[in-house]
């Protein structure tokens, strides 16, 4: 990958060229396309014959690309691929958090409507 | 890898123990608690997803007591439009920065501009949004769902609002030629502000618009 050079106090780290941006902003165009079309062939008003068969998929393929979209982000746009690994643990740290507080409620929650359904 | 080197530096203003910028590693912190904030928010989404009574509901119609039609609330297409805007303004305001460091005021400008008009497309689809809604009959105390869409929604385009502010008044000290490639870090600190802005809408899309 081509990159310059730049410094940030006693840390050197290399910006990627617009020619890298570039190639990762068409990445985040295409799957912000396939994730439109995923929907529109699976609920939408093309959605055919084989949409009962995409739906098992339709949610994990859905955060797939989400994630691959947010990590695309986070290395290129916001250096974090070049930069000092300290800025990486200050936002994966509270990010780890900020997931398990997601999938904890969504547990919490799910339990406690089954515990009030069945007493 | 090509490395050409740049010979100005981002300006370390005093000696700090990481040998890092403190301003940088304040926006990352900042950034930090930003994750664990819209998570919370997030997380009331999907806990209140698929639990409200009464409707205008986001992907079904509904019918109401009196015999008033609704139709599914949610408009992909414009939403889409706004979506695919602002990943492009993520990219245009690295361009920005990278205009910034190399001292091209043309780039900084032309670029920086092209990211606030893509902020202001998406505050506007967002307003757009609210205005059709309230008019189809959800308000913040219709029923679950418009509690919490607004309230996620409405505190991401808050942010986006912020940011297209920050990002002017770079705009203005760029054109003024105030943002020498020496207070670039200036110009760096909105950027990751916008790109964060920018991941989470990559999970709120999804999640609101897409998933039923």
């Amino acid at each position: 990958m081509e990159a310059h050079a730049t410094t940030s106090g006693h840390q050197e780290h290399a910006h990627p060229r617009a020619a890298v941006y570039a190639k990762v902003g068409l990445i985040l165009f295409v799957l912000t396309a396939l994730e439109v079309g995923l929907y529109e062939f699976t609920y939408g008003e093309h959605a055919g014959p084989t949409a009962s068969a995409i739906q098992p998929f339709f949610v994990p393929l859905l955060l797939l690309m989400s994630a691959a979209k947010f990590a695309l982000v986070a290395m290129f746009y916001m250096h974090l691929k070049q930069d000092s690994k300290l800025f990486t643990g200050i936002f994966v740290f509270p990010l780890t958090i900020a997931a398990v507080i997601i999938v904890g409620l969504m547990i919490l929650m799910a339990y406690h409507m089954w515990f009030a359904r069945t007493g | 890898m090509t490395a050409v080197a740049h010979d100005v530096p981002h300006g370390l203003e005093h000696a700090t123990a990481t040998g890092l910028d403190s301003r940088k590693l304040a926006i990352w912190t900042f950034i930090g608690s930003e994750c664990m904030f819209f998570a919370t928010l997030i997380s009331n989404y999907l806990v209140n997803k698929g639990r409200s009574l009464v409707g205008p509901f986001p992907h079904e119609p509904w019918t109401s007591p009196s015999g008033e039609h609704f139709k599914p609330i949610l408009e992909i297409p414009l939403v889409t439009l706004g979506t695919a805007l602002l990943l492009f303004s993520s990219l245009f305001v690295v361009l920005a920065l990278s205009g910034a460091q190399r001292g091209s005021r043309k780039a900084l400008v032309g670029w920086l501009g092209a990211t606030i008009f893509c902020g202001i497309f998406f505050v506007g689809m967002q307003v757009y949004e609210f205005t059709h809604f309230v008019h189809e009959g959800l308000t913040l105390k219709t029923n679950l769902f418009g509690a919490s869409f607004y309230t996620l929604t409405g505190f991401h385009g808050t942010h986006v609002t912020i940011g297209v502010i920050w990002l002017l008044t770079l705009w203005i000290l760029g054109l003024r030629g105030k943002i020498p490639p020496s207070k670039s870090l200036n110009l760096e600190m909105a950027a990751l502000y916008w790109h964060f802005v920018d991941v989470v809408w990559i999970i709120i899309f999804p999640v609101v618009y897409l998933i039923k």
